[in-house]
């Protein structure tokens, strides 16, 4: 069951990532489904084990990529590639923790 | 087989997210998979992420340098299977709570992340041109 909802929302998460990236080029569309993906997981990290494993480990897993992320850091030039290093790492630790203050706040 | 160099013609948008969607629910059972096998224990290192990430940047650097317009395999196997495999959202969850919890490992996993995860690209996009 809990399985099926991971799969589920995978689906849903990496399909909306393509939305995302046919719309904005390059690196930026994947700096934009990170971050938001990271402040999504911050809300969700308190639902529960079912809730999580649909949005959480399904959708934001599957709509934030490590992978493509990687890949067009190391394909970068130089400064532009630390700085989108930089930019992903500062950024999606504080949405994520944003998202765990604001889902304490809300509750 | 088609010229590696020629971008394909594009697959309509339906298939496309079909052919995405299946590919990223199988990447992500992949991951769930490794994270039961490796539950995260407070205060330590999240092991089952780190692997999924940086092997997943691995295959994804063999699949840029080998075949970077391949018609299906590119959206299927790039976008959905490795994209729903590896994650940034978790990655950015677990060191936040790692960073409160023992800062050191926090530390730790991120560099890890970054190090492994960007080196295996290039050792991925550099099997791929030999």
């Amino acid at each position: 069951m809990t399985v099926l909802l991971v799969v589920l929302g995978a689906a849903l998460g990496a399909s909306a990532r393509l939305l995302v990236s046919r719309r904005i080029a390059g690196e930026r569309a994947t700096l934009l489904v990170n971050v938001s993906g990271s402040l999504l997981v911050g809300l969700f990290a308190g639902l529960s084990p079912r809730g999580y494993a649909l949005l959480g480990t399904g959708f934001c897993g599957a709509f934030t990529t490590y992978s493509t992320f990687a890949v067009e850091a190391v394909q970068l030039p130089r400064p532009r590639a630390a700085r989108y290093v930089a930019l992903s790492v500062g950024l999606c630790l504080a949405a994520a923790a944003a998202g765990l203050g604001l889902a304490a706040w809300a509750v | 087989m088609t010229d590696p160099g020629v971008p394909p013609r594009p697959i309509p948008l339906p298939a496309l997210l079909l052919v995405v969607a299946v590919g990223g629910g199988l990447g992500a059972l992949v991951r769930y998979g490794a994270v039961v096998a490796l539950p995260v224990r407070p205060g330590s290192l999240p092991v089952a992420t780190l692997l999924v990430n940086v092997s997943g940047a691995f295959a994804l650097g063999v699949l840029v340098g080998l075949r970077p317009h391949a018609r299906w395999l590119r959206p299927f196997v790039g976008t959905g299977v490795l994209g729903g495999f590896t994650t940034f959202s978790a990655l950015a969850l677990e060191a936040d709570h790692l960073l409160a919890q023992a800062p050191a490992v926090g530390v730790l996993y991120v560099a890890l992340s970054l190090v492994l995860g960007l080196g295996a690209a290039v050792a991925g996009l550099r099997v791929a041109a030999r």
